[in-house]
């Protein structure tokens, strides 16, 4: 137990963990946004590992890092767009359009990868272009906070800028208040002259270049290589981050880290033998207790009221 | 009157996709600096039009003019370009933002990339100022009352440049003090030379306020008046065609045993609020017992709780004597007590189910229903529909037909006849007649006074004072939770006398009050 403790309080740890969190914090982004829109984008997944593929092949066959973003994120746009074509102009459920992404990426990546390098489990064989790592001068010198904070690779620090330019966006921006009121009442959006379709799209897009940014860390970063199913329901994940922090920046970057946190943990825990299924557990076992707990205080609490007010009568 | 046309509409008409002819050749044409308004019973063709005017639907026919330029209005944008600026009855306000971030919504002040939230709030304030219209700029819109919601609604047309003003039943939800209030501002502004188009079926506050009145009746102009030239009945027999009778007679009765009994009750909702405040009363049989107030301060819970559709109170509620504490609503009904939903919409139907099977749905159950084997028996529901929709008037091609393709005044009906055929003890009548037009209202209102003759008790929860005081024999006035006002006999009561208690600025004393316990 002891040694688990120790592991988990030692900076190596934190800055695994800042590691893990980067896909999910910025996917969650993603996933506000189209919340804020009132769009439920189920696609998260689907577009990260598309997006996670596209980068790499980009990237080979560009021939540079700039070819393998290009290519990544233009994969995340188009998929996007497609997403918003069917379920903004076409009406279709948007629960069906996520899953319909979600389905065809799975396969189409495995295809695409099979097609172009004859394997089906990895892009090993490809020339692989990676994001660089950051040391940031000074901070890098000062021991412990240097060793978390610095040397991450750079989607990492752009995970992080995205909290605060996603907040900019929703609070400071005519945009973002438009986002917003579409949300909530679409209606009163349109009755003055809010053009709730456009709004959707440009929030759906936004969207699409998170996610699409969460799943190249996934490949050119996290690894070097892109590997078959390698999102392993990161994308999920993010839209519960999302859901829980209620849809802001703040609360996605929160649950984002407490998500991130168990799935850290889970590393260190296999000292114990515990099965690492069991861990993973953990964080939604977490998020329903704490829910469940909150809405019991939130009930005792007016029933405890109504006790006091009688008696006082 | 200045005698210079802000806006016409000419030969318009509308058929929508699916064949109903909405509006045909429609004329209507308003002067600036006038109050008009526009009356017609529910489904007549008024919303259509307004619709039309404010670019959410396109004329199949018919031109628009604005200040005398032929336009064609083809979204709520140019509309608002065009000067139209319309006060919606269901507000189309975002609650989680804040007044200033509603009023500037579409059309923000920038600074770059940035909201200008100075210049928004500058531009607020100068409105709301220059019209006397007071409402904390920086509260979020669902912290206000409704009065001040409408007034958002108000401002923000005029902050979008707004010179005509579309009011869809303004009044629908105020009190008569809040109405007395808009009518001035109103007037107001018509002094100002901004013109209103008023749609109402309330002749009295037509008669108050407008200047000139188009009535509209089955998608067809009945003609304009100088308000000051018909009466109300003229008006009246225009929108439906025949005479309605719009004073309310009511025979004397005698009270008989008691039926719902009320003792000490008190609610919190989830956040910890108190809604309701020691509540005592009594209701018999014989008697129409009325519940006044503005909207949210308590009658909701109050009905939820008196139906079964909220648990953990304080307090006692019975119902022929038994405690309904802890009772499903299903045990609730199976008492004797049936309910009318404010929000008939979402509580009081399935839209896509029949007519029939929203006739049936808390009765399947029932050995009429099921079959040997256990199954529906189709025909006898069939025929259940079938006499049902006779008896209770409702107009539809067939009862087989989704309720949600009736008009509102006839989805009530199907409404009303499920909820009073099975044979209640007491009526639980929220807002019955919200919405409806003149004709289904009268039969509505026929048939809660029928109820009370049959020896029924009805609880009826009404906005419309008017109603309230013609058909309640005994009255009460909740205020902030609590019963403020208690009114052993109405036939001297007058809408004043309520909305000073509605609005909190008079309560009884408690003696007085505890009368309706008696």
């Amino acid at each position: 137990m002891s040694t688990v403790l120790a592991n988990i309080f030692s900076a190596e740890f934190v800055y695994m963990w800042i590691r893990v969190v980067t896909p999910i914090l910025l996917a969650s982004l993603g996933g506000c946004i189209c919340n804020q829109a009132g769009v439920v984008n189920l696609g998260l997944e689907g577009i990260m590992l598309l997006s996670a593929l596209a980068g790499v092949i980009g990237g080979a066959y560009g021939g540079g890092l700039l070819a393998g973003v290009a290519c990544g994120l233009g994969v995340a746009l188009l998929v996007s767009l497609i997403f918003a074509y069917f379920h903004l102009n076409m009406e279709a459920d948007a629960t069906l359009c996520g899953t319909a992404i979600n389905t065809f990426a799975a396969g189409a990546t495995v295809m695409a990868l099979f097609t172009l390098t004859g394997e089906k489990g990895t892009s090993s064989s490809l020339l692989s272009f990676s994001f660089p790592t950051i040391n940031i001068p000074l901070i890098d010198r000062i021991p412990i906070l240097g060793s978390i904070v610095s040397g991450h690779n750079f989607v990492t620090y752009v995970a992080f800028l995205a909290v605060f330019l996603t907040w900019f966006l929703f609070y400071r921006t005519p945009l973002g208040l438009r986002i917003r009121s579409i949300g909530e009442n679409p209606d009163a959006a349109a009755s003055v002259g809010v053009n709730v379709r456009r709004t959707r799209y440009v929030a759906i897009l936004l969207c699409g270049l998170l996610t699409g940014m969460g799943g190249m860390y996934m490949s050119m970063g996290y690894l070097s290589m892109f590997t078959r199913g390698m999102v392993a329901g990161r994308g999920f994940i993010a839209l519960a981050a999302a859901a829980m922090g209620q849809s802001t920046p703040i609360g996605a970057l929160l649950s984002s880290m407490l998500f991130a946190f168990f799935e850290s943990i889970s590393n260190t825990l296999q000292l114990l033998a515990l099965p690492s299924q069991f861990i993973r557990m953990l964080p939604y076992v977490a998020t329903i207790l704490g829910l469940t707990i909150y809405s019991i205080q939130k009930k005792n609490k007016a029933y405890a009221r109504a006790q006091a007010a009688v008696q006082e009568k | 009157m200045h005698g210079e046309e802000a806006l016409r509409m000419e030969n318009i008409t509308k058929v929508y996709p699916n064949g109903v002819i909405a509006n045909s050749d429609i004329n209507f044409s308003v002067m600036k600096g006038e109050i008009h308004a526009l009356s017609g019973e529910n489904g007549a063709g008024k919303s259509t039009l307004m619709k039309m005017l404010f670019g959410i639907e396109q004329p199949t026919r018919g031109d628009i003019y604005v200040n005398g330029e032929k336009k064609v209005i083809s979204s709520s944008a140019e509309a608002i370009s065009l000067g139209i600026g319309m006060v919606h009855q269901h507000f189309m306000l975002v609650p989680s933002l804040s007044v200033v971030e509603n009023m500037v919504l579409g059309q923000e002040p920038r600074r770059g990339v940035m909201l200008d939230r100075k210049t928004a709030k500058a531009q607020a304030k100068e409105v709301s100022e220059k019209y006397h219209l007071g409402v904390p700029l920086d509260a979020p819109v669902y912290d206000l009352s409704v009065g001040q919601k409408q007034k958002v609604e108000i401002l923000k047309a005029l902050l979008h440049g707004a010179k005509i003003l579309i009011l869809d039943e303004p009044t629908a939800v105020l009190t008569p003090q809040e109405t007395q209030e808009l009518f001035i501002e109103l007037k107001n502004l018509r002094d100002d030379g901004y013109t209103v188009i008023f749609i109402s079926h309330k002749l009295n506050e037509v008669r108050e306020l407008c200047d000139r009145i188009t009535i509209i009746r089955h998608g067809r102009t009945m003609g304009v008046y100088d308000v000051r030239d018909v009466s109300e009945r003229e008006i009246s027999r225009l929108m439906v065609g025949r005479d309605v009778v719009l004073h309310m007679d009511r025979t004397p009765t005698m009270p008989g045993d008691v039926v719902l009994d009320v003792e000490g009750l008190s609610y919190w909702n989830h956040y910890g609020k108190q809604r309701l405040n020691g509540i005592s009363l009594r209701a018999r049989r014989n008697e129409v017992l009325g519940v006044a107030g503005v909207e949210g301060n308590g009658q909701a819970e109050l009905v939820d709780i008196i139906s079964g559709n909220l648990s953990r109170f304080q307090g006692s509620v019975r119902v022929l004597g038994k405690e309904v504490s802890g009772m499903s609503i299903r045990q609730v009904r199976e008492l004797g007590v049936s309910y009318i939903p404010e929000d008939r919409m979402t509580m009081g139907m399935a839209g896509d189910l029949s007519i029939t099977d929203n006739l049936m749905a808390d009765k399947s159950y029932r050995d009429r229903f099921v079959g040997k084997v256990g199954l529906l028996d189709k025909k006898s529901i069939q025929e259940y529909g079938a006499e049902m929709v006779e008896r209770y008037q409702v107009v539809c091609k067939s009862p087989d037909q989704p309720i949600s393709s009736l008009s509102g005044g006839n989805i009530q009906k199907v409404v009303l006849a499920r909820e009073l055929s099975s044979n209640p003890e007491l009526v639980i009548a929220d807002q019955p007649t919200r919405g409806v037009d003149v004709g289904a209202s009268e039969f509505i209102r026929q048939e809660l006074r029928n109820l009370r003759d049959q020896g029924k008790c009805v609880l009826l929860v009404s906005s419309d004072l008017n109603e309230l005081l013609g058909l309640s024999d005994r009255l009460i006035v909740l205020c902030d939770g609590g019963i403020a006002a208690y009114f052993a006999d109405t036939s001297e009561v007058t809408e004043e006398d309520l909305g000073r208690f509605m609005l909190g600025i008079d309560r009884q004393a408690d003696e007085e009050i505890a009368g309706v316990r008696a």
